[in-house]
C-alpha cells in the first residue's frame, strides 16, 4: 500500500512538473496556440467535453467502432487459423493469397471500404476488423502449430477424437500465442478506427481531431488525443488483466517447490 | 502369455536419400511382469519402436502383438511415459492424472480414487491441488508415471523418463520406479541410454544397433530384487556394465 501511494504522489509531482513547464515554455518562448495550445484550454476543452457532454457521442462512436471490429475480426481470425491448422489442404491452397493481403498495409483499403461501406459505423468496424484479423490470425496458427507433439502423441495412445485434441489441448496451449495477438490487435484496432474517421467520418474522435485542424483548435485537437491516450490504456490494460486470469499458469516458473 | 511379442519387425521411412531402415527384422518380447530396457546408441529405432507398440505408427511389415491380439492402432492396454513430462500446465496434478480416464471415457469416479492412490503411490498425495509448473521436474515426472498407470495398462512404455533429469535426481527416480513397480507389477519396456540405469531396473536388456536398427543382444539381468544403490557394487552388476559398454562402444559411430 505504501508503495502504492508512494507511486501516485511520484507521478502527480512528475506530471504536475511537466504540465507546469509546459505552461512556462509557452509564456517565456511566446509559443502561439497553434503551435502547443495552453494547458488550462485544454483542460477547459476537456471539461467541456466530457463533462459538458459534447465529446460523449464522439467516444462512444469510436469505442464501438473499435469494440465491433475488434470482436468480429478477431473470431474470424481464430476460426480461420483452426480452419488452416486442421485442414492442411486449405492452407496449401490459399497461402499465397493470404501472403499477399498480409503485406498490403489495410489503412490504404480505408478509401475503398468508406466507398463499400459508407461513411458510417459500418465502414469502421469493416475497417477495424481487417486491420485485426491478420496479427491474431498469423498468432493463433503459431500458438496451434506450437503445441507440444508428444502431448498430441500422448492424446492420441488413447484414442482421443480430432475434435478433442483440438479444443482440450491445442486451444489451450495456443492460448498464450492468442492473448499475444489480442493485445497487438487491440492497438490496431484504436488505429484502423482512427484512420477510417480521418478519410470521411461524421463522428468519432478521430473525426474530432480532424475538423479541430480546420480550425486550428490545437486545445480541441489535444483534448482529443487525451481521450484517445486514455481509452488505448484502458483497451490494453483489459486484455493484459484476461490474458493474466485466463493463461495462469504462464509466467509462474519463480514459484517451484523443491523436493 | 507374453504380455508383448514382436515378430520380424521392420519399418522403412521415405526419406531424400531413399527408403531408411528405422527398425529392421526385430524379433523380442516382453514376458508378464518383466522389465526390459532397450538400450542403444541415436538412431537404433528406440522411438520409432516405442511408437509402433503404442499402435501410433504402422509397422513396413512384421507383426507386433499385445496380449496375444495384432496391435492395429491406439489401445487402451498400454501407458506412455515420455521424456518431458507433458503435463498440461492448466490443470492440477489429480486432473492431469486424470487425463487418460476422460479421454478413454471410463468411470471418473473410480477413476479419481484410483488417480488418488497412485499420486500416493508415487508420493505426491499432497501435491493433488498444485500445478504442474509449481513441482520440480522430478515431480512432474512422477505425476507423469502416477498417469501412465491410472487405466490399469498391463505394459508401461516409458522414453527415456529420467534423462530430462539431473544426475542426483535421476538415481533418486530410479530407485522409485522400482518401488513403484514392485508395487503395481505392470510389465515395463523402457528405453534409455543409461547402461548402469538399464542394468539396476531391467530384467533383461535388449542391445540394439543404428542404421539400420537391429537386435544385436538380449541379456538377462540376474541380480537379486529389490535392487539398491547397494546392488551397483556387487560384482555381477560391474561384469554386465562392462560387457554392454564394450558391446556399444563398438555400435556407437560419430558420421
Amino acid at each position: 500500500m505504501k508503495a502504492l501511494l508512494k507511486w501516485m504522489a511520484l507521478h502527480v509531482v512528475l506530471l504536475s512538473v511537466m504540465i507546469g513547464l509546459w505552461a512556462l515554455a509557452i509564456q517565456v518562448f511566446q509559443v502561439p496556440t497553434w503551435i502547443l495550445p495552453k494547458p488550462s484550454r485544454v483542460l477547459a476543452a476537456l471539461s467541456s467535453g466530457l463533462l459538458g457532454g459534447a465529446y460523449w457521442p464522439h467516444i462512444a462512436f469510436t469505442v464501438s467502432a473499435v469494440v465491433g471490429g475488434f470482436a468480429i475480426g478477431c473470431s474470424l481470425a481464430v476460426v480461420t487459423a483452426i480452419a488452416f491448422v486442421e485442414l492442411p489442404w486449405l492452407d496449401r491452397a490459399l497461402n499465397p493469397y493470404v501472403v499477399a493481403l498480409q503485406s498490403m498495409p489495410k489503412v490504404a483499403l480505408a478509401p475503398l471500404i468508406i466507398v463499400w461501406f459508407g461513411f458510417g459505423l459500418a465502414s469502421k468496424v469493416v475497417m477495424v476488423s481487417l486491420i485485426c484479423f491478420f496479427p491474431m490470425f498469423i498468432n493463433t496458427v503459431v500458438g496451434l502449430r506450437a503445441t507440444n507433439p508428444s502431448l498430441i502423441d500422448l492424446m492420441r495412445v488413447y484414442s482421443a477424437s480430432r475434435w478433442r485434441i483440438l479444443s482440450r489441448i491445442k486451444l489451450p496451449s495456443a492460448a498464450g500465442h492468442i492473448f499475444a495477438g489480442l493485445q497487438i490487435a487491440v492497438m490496431l484496432s484504436l488505429i484502423g478506427a482512427i484512420v477510417a474517421e480521418f478519410v470521411s467520418s461524421s463522428r468519432g474522435l478521430g473525426y474530432l481531431i480532424n475538423s479541430a485542424a480546420v480550425t486550428m483548435s490545437t486545445d480541441t485537437m489535444f483534448a482529443g488525443l487525451f481521450c484517445l491516450v486514455v481509452l488505448g490504456l484502458i483497451g490494453s490494460r483489459l486484455i493484459r488483466y484476461l490474458h493474466h486470469r485466463v493463461v495462469f499458469w504462464e509466467g509462474r516458473v519463480d514459484r517451484t517447490i523443491s523436493e | 502369455m507374453d504380455v508383448l511379442r514382436i515378430e520380424d519387425l521392420t519399418v522403412t521411412y521415405a526419406s531424400s536419400r531413399g527408403s531408411v531402415a528405422a527398425l529392421q527384422a526385430l524379433t523380442t518380447r516382453v514376458a508378464d511382469g518383466e522389465f526390459v530396457s532397450i538400450l542403444g546408441p541415436s538412431g537404433c529405432g528406440k522411438s520409432t519402436l516405442l511408437k509402433v507398440v503404442s499402435g501410433l505408427l504402422k509397422p513396413t511389415s512384421g507383426q507386433v502383438q499385445l496380449f496375444g491380439t495384432n496391435v492395429e492402432g491406439p489401445r487402451p492396454d498400454v501407458g506412455m511415459v515420455f521424456q518431458q513430462p507433458t503435463l498440461l500446465p492448466w490443470k492440477n496434478v489429480l486432473e492431469n492424472v486424470l487425463l487418460p480416464v476422460r479421454t478413454l471415457g471410463l468411470d471418473i469416479e473410480a477413476g479419481r480414487a484410483t488417480a488418488l492412490g497412485l499420486l500416493k503411490l508415487v508420493g505426491l498425495l499432497s501435491f493433488a491441488e498444485h500445478y504442474p509448473n509449481e513441482l520440480s521436474g522430478g515431480m512432474q515426472q512422477r505425476v507423469a508415471i502416477a498417469r501412465g498407470l491410472i487405466h490399469d495398462p498391463k505394459l508401461l512404455l516409458m522414453d527415456e523418463p529420467f534423462a530430462a533429469l539431473d544426475a542426483m535426481t535421476r538415481e533418486h527416480m530410479q530407485i522409485e520406479l522400482q518401488r513403484i513397480w514392485l508395487a503395481a507389477r505392470k510389465s515395463v519396456l523402457f528405453i534409455t541410454h543409461s547402461i548402469p540405469e538399464a542394468v539396476l531396473l531391467s530384467d533383461r536388456v535388449v542391445v540394439l544397433a543404428a542404421r539400420p536398427g537391429r537386435l544385436i543382444e538380449d541379456i538377462r539381468v540376474e541380480l537379486p530384487r529389490p535392487r539398491t544403490i547397494a546392488s551397483m557394487t556387487d560384482p555381477r552388476f560391474a561384469e554386465l556394465t562392462t560387457h554392454l559398454r564394450e558391446l556399444v562402444s563398438t555400435l556407437v559411430t560419430f558420421d
